[in-house]
């Protein structure tokens, strides 16, 4: 599938209109893993508005995501980020179905402030 | 025979009046029209002066002469111009949909509906969905007059 | 045989591109009674309508038929030209072929088919329309204006000042509405009051304008020229006559737990209180739920010390009824809730204001005299955040979907002033866009940012949190530089959305005035009639019908108040002909008509009656065509068919029916 295919494939699975964004960047701002992110919640938006799926399938931010759902919470207009980077997960792994984390590395990966829910969402994710 | 090769033309095209009210879902129509809201052609208006001037005699009719879906739209409860015409088309719709429920006509051809001048967009969904639900369930067979088909030929 | 003329317009391309104009010409013309057939470019067009004129009188047109946009656009223009040509206005119908046809379906052939199906409808109806004549009703020359706000006060200004005697009723114990609460008004900032509250005394004052403060309108009946209202004068426990406002009663008062509304509950006012100082009227009012006097029966201390001996605790609720041939809705704004919102703390945490709260720290009459102080420990802030869209353009259930216009400039407005008398408070904006459309709007924003170093960052807030200090920290992100933001701040500035009063429901109910989703009062055509509600003889002004600033409130109010005039200054209104009337011979007076018509139109007498050949006396019903609306219930109700509606009779609808259908 090409980007642009990809794109419509990620907005049918996710159900969500990227282009109901105003680029508020309210899921930037109240995302906990910001710092962690080379692209960001809002950027990671405007690029599947502009069809350039590619960037984010490399992207370490992908995986950084710990689907706490702040953004989706606080989104005034109901685009629901995590939703989107889900979808683009769910993508990538349908693709090429492979997994990019293995169980043995999570508990290195643990961070004791984590919320309880972003680590059993994290195991649902990657329980292949 | 004709009339049996007309029933069985392959992409069915339903035929839907509605019936709307001029302060509300006549201007709600006119904003999807602004708005380029898609609906089916299949959609026709009659403009009325008040859901309350629908004669149930203007629906029965309808489906005599081949209507397959009859839809009337009028104001939001309380909100009606003339202060209570909608309700008196609640009341006698409601009245009218159960005798034909009980003619044997399937529910889902008659419809009441709330649309305001505001609602270009709801207007727009309802007539799609209004559509959708004719096409499923196909030409109304049993209310149609055969003497009106065959003048059409 | 009626002889038929139609004509269809191409509206440029707008039904010529999808429509086969030419298509629809030639299979119109084989509808029995059409004798003539046009096509043109711009039907409303002057040539356009020459056009139909010439063909009228060449042709000898008993009916025409327009094929164009919708009959709520043209069709009085048509009618006019009808008119113009000597054929009865009302022997003319409109296809609607552009907003339900061409303008919503792509499809070529399909759009055609439903053009010429709708333009066969119109030509079935109109072959059925008898010449009508509408008749006339007499205008009630007085207005009633809904609201006391800036917008309820300019349009009762300039009716009253026109010569015509108006009525303001207020909810609230004065007028002045929000514009009251304001500390000063951008871009020149002008202090609100100075201006305000000599159009409050000139209002007050004016010979031709009553006011009813305290006030609610209970019930509206009746039509354009004609509405019959019910005032409910709330009873206020003091006289109003008597009063002199001296306000000792106000300092005299036990009770301080309720909060001021006047200063956005931020400070706490007696039971027995007077708004504010330049209050309309300047009189005391006695709030029950918190009256001592009310609750346990004693005190009484504000009786004891009246001077003018005002306080009557035994006043009653009192019912004015009254005629009016317009009325105004200038119901204005409230603030939206914005408690819902948690990420910013507004209900945690007191530093946390809505803008309209601001407005009344900063005011020389607020709580703290118009000193910026924190209310949490009453000192002096260092940093002062402003968000903004706070429950705007937020399409959730939490907020409103559109931009409520005003917040960009009063935050640009707060951020100068402060910047101004406290150089050394550092003020922060988050914004999403900044949107200065209007007259020396965008150079006023220019000079908060270039002239007073305002921090106008792009992004917003993501999270309002109180840290260790005491004070409070902001997280967002800079999306031109695409960092991290976490600036700590004393204070933090919502701009909250406004949203039409809560009485506004209410209010457009009695007036049978439709209202949009947001409780907007919707006006009768968004471009060209943008002050008047589609119900005739109800006129918009201010912010009922969309976000607006106070210039364009004040302008608004100004047109409403010239439509009001306009309609006042006539001494009969042409009343729709389109009005019901009985088969005297079918009906058999059994009252149902009666019964069913919201307007009392309907009487019923003993009439002589000569049914072929026999002659008797009978009971029949008699329509009052100058009360008659037309709405058509009646004919529904009948259950002998007498009772018929003109221009939208039976046998038209029928054969609209049939026409469709065919």
């Amino acid at each position: 599938m090409d980007s642009k295919e990809l794109c419509k494939e990620v907005e049918r699975i996710s159900g969500i209109n990227p282009r109901k964004c105003m680029k508020c960047g309210k899921c930037s701002a109240t995302c906990p893993a910001f710092e962690e992110m080379d692209i960001h919640p809002h950027e990671f938006v405007s690029l599947l508005c502009d069809g350039r799926i590619d960037r984010l399938l490399k992207s370490k931010s992908l995986w950084r995501c710990v689907s706490c759902f702040a953004c989706v919470e606080r989104c005034p207009r109901d685009v629901e980020p995590a939703r989107l980077i889900e979808a683009v997960r769910v993508c990538l792994i349908r693709n090429r179905n492979e997994n990019f984390i293995s169980p043995d590395e999570i508990p290195s990966m643990l961070d004791p402030q984590l919320p309880q829910q972003a680590i059993v969402s994290t195991f649902r994710k990657f329980r292949k | 025979m004709q009339i049996n090769d007309n029933l069985e033309k392959s992409e069915f095209k339903p035929l839907i009046v509605a019936f709307c009210c001029n302060w509300c879902s006549y201007a709600g129509a006119d904003l999807a029209g602004t708005g380029r809201l898609a609906y089916p052609a299949d959609v026709k208006i009659i403009r009325v002066p008040c859901s309350c001037r629908v004669n149930p005699m203007f629906i029965l009719k309808a489906f005599e002469r081949g209507a397959d879906g009859v839809i009337i739209c009028g104001c939001h409860p309380g909100d009606c111009h003339y202060s209570t015409g909608n309700y008196y088309a609640r009341r006698r719709m409601t009245l009218l949909f159960s005798m034909l429920d009980y003619l044997g006509i399937e529910r889902g051809r008659t419809r009441v509906e709330w649309v305001s001048a505001a609602e270009g967009q709801k207007f727009s969904l309802v007539m799609n969905d209004f559509s959708k639900q004719i096409h499923q369930l196909g030409e109304n067979k049993k209310l149609g007059d055969i003497r009106c088909k065959k003048q059409q030929d | 045989m009626q002889r038929i003329g139609v004509f269809i317009c191409w509206c440029g391309s707008n039904i010529a591109a999808t429509v086969d104009v030419a298509k629809v010409a030639e299979e119109i013309k084989k509808e029995p009674g059409v004798v003539y057939v046009k096509d043109y470019q711009y039907m409303c067009s002057e040539a356009g309508q020459l056009l139909v004129k010439n063909a009228i009188k060449e042709h000898k047109l008993t009916g025409v038929v327009i094929c164009s946009c919708s009959p709520r656009m043209h069709e009085a223009t048509f009618r006019k030209t009808a008119k113009a040509a000597g054929l009865n206005p009302y022997m003319l119908e409109v296809a609607n072929i552009r907003e339900q046809c061409s303008w919503i379906h792509k499809d070529r052939k399909e759009a055609t088919e439903k053009a010429i199906i709708l333009a066969r409808a119109a030509v079935a109806k109109v072959s059925l329309n008898t010449p009508l004549q509408p008749g006339e009703s007499a205008v009630t020359k007085r207005a009633l204006v809904i609201g006391g706000g800036i917008a309820g006060i300019q349009s009762a200004l300039d009716i009253a000042d026109a010569g015509y005697k108006v009525d303001i009723v207020e909810r609230e114990p004065t007028i002045g509405g929000k514009m009251a609460q304001l500390d000063k008004t951008f871009p020149t900032l002008d202090c609100a009051a100075c201006i305000l509250t000599p159009k409050m005394v000139e209002a007050a004052q004016h010979e031709n304008i009553t006011l009813y403060t305290y006030s609610e309108v209970e019930e509206v009946k009746g039509f354009v020229g004609n509405f019959d209202v019910k005032i409910r004068k709330k009873a206020r426990y003091v006289d109003e006559t008597k009063c002199t406002g001296c306000a000792v009663c106000t300092n005299k008062c036990p009770s301080r737990k309720a909060g001021n509304e006047f200063n956005c509950s931020l400070d706490k006012r007696g039971a027995i209180y007077i708004p504010f100082a330049q209050a309309v009227p300047n009189v005391a009012v006695i709030d029950t739920e918190h009256c001592l006097h009310f609750k346990t029966g004693k005190c009484g201390l504000c009786q004891k010390n009246c001077s003018a001996n005002a306080i009557d605790f035994d006043q009653k609720d009192e019912i004015i009824e009254e005629k009016y041939g317009a009325i105004v809705v200038a119901t204005g704004y409230q603030i939206s809730d914005v408690t819902k919102y948690d990420e910013f703390q507004y209900t945690e945490h007191p530093d946390v204001v809505t803008s309209l709260e601001l407005e009344r720290l900063m005011n020389a009459a607020g709580p703290t005299k118009g000193v910026l102080l924190r209310p949490s420990n009453h000192q002096h802030p260092k940093d002062i955040v402003f968000i903004q869209c706070v429950g705007s353009r937020d399409t959730t259930s939490r907020g409103k979907c559109y931009c409520s216009k005003i917040c960009c400039m009063y935050t640009a407005k707060h951020a100068m002033l402060i910047r101004e008398k406290y150089p050394d408070v550092n003020v922060h904006v988050f914004y999403i866009d900044v949107r200065t459309p209007g007259k020396n709007f965008d150079e006023f924003y220019r000079r908060a940012v270039e002239q007073y170093n305002v921090d106008y960052i792009k992004g917003m807030v993501g999270k309002v949190y109180e840290n260790e200090k005491g004070g409070l920290t902001v997280r967002a992100v800079n999306l031109i530089t695409n960092e991290r933001v976490m600036i700590d701040t004393d204070m933090v500035v919502l701009a909250a959305a406004i949203e039409p009063s809560a009485g506004v429901k209410k209010v457009a109910s009695m007036l049978t005035a439709s209202i949009d989703t947001n409780n907007f009062l919707t006006e009768a055509h968004p471009k060209l009639r943008p002050v008047e509600s589609p119900t005739a003889g109800v006129f918009l002004s201010g912010v009922c019908q969309g976000p607006k600033d106070i210039p364009e409130t004040v302008s608004q109010a100004g047109a409403a108040a010239v439509k009001v005039v306009g309609l006042l200054a006539k001494d009969k209104l042409v009343t729709n002909p389109c009005t019901a009337e009985p088969n005297e011979l079918m009906c058999n007076g059994c009252s149902s008509c009666e019964k069913v018509c919201p307007y009392g139109a309907i009487t019923y007498v003993e009439k002589m009656l000569n049914d072929r050949g026999i002659k008797e006396t009978r009971r029949v019903a008699s329509v009052n065509s100058a009360v008659c609306q037309g709405c058509g219930a009646c004919t529904v109700a009948c259950p002998s068919g007498a009772m018929d509606l003109k221009g939208f009779s039976n046998k038209q609808i029928m054969a609209e029916v049939d026409a469709i259908c065919k």
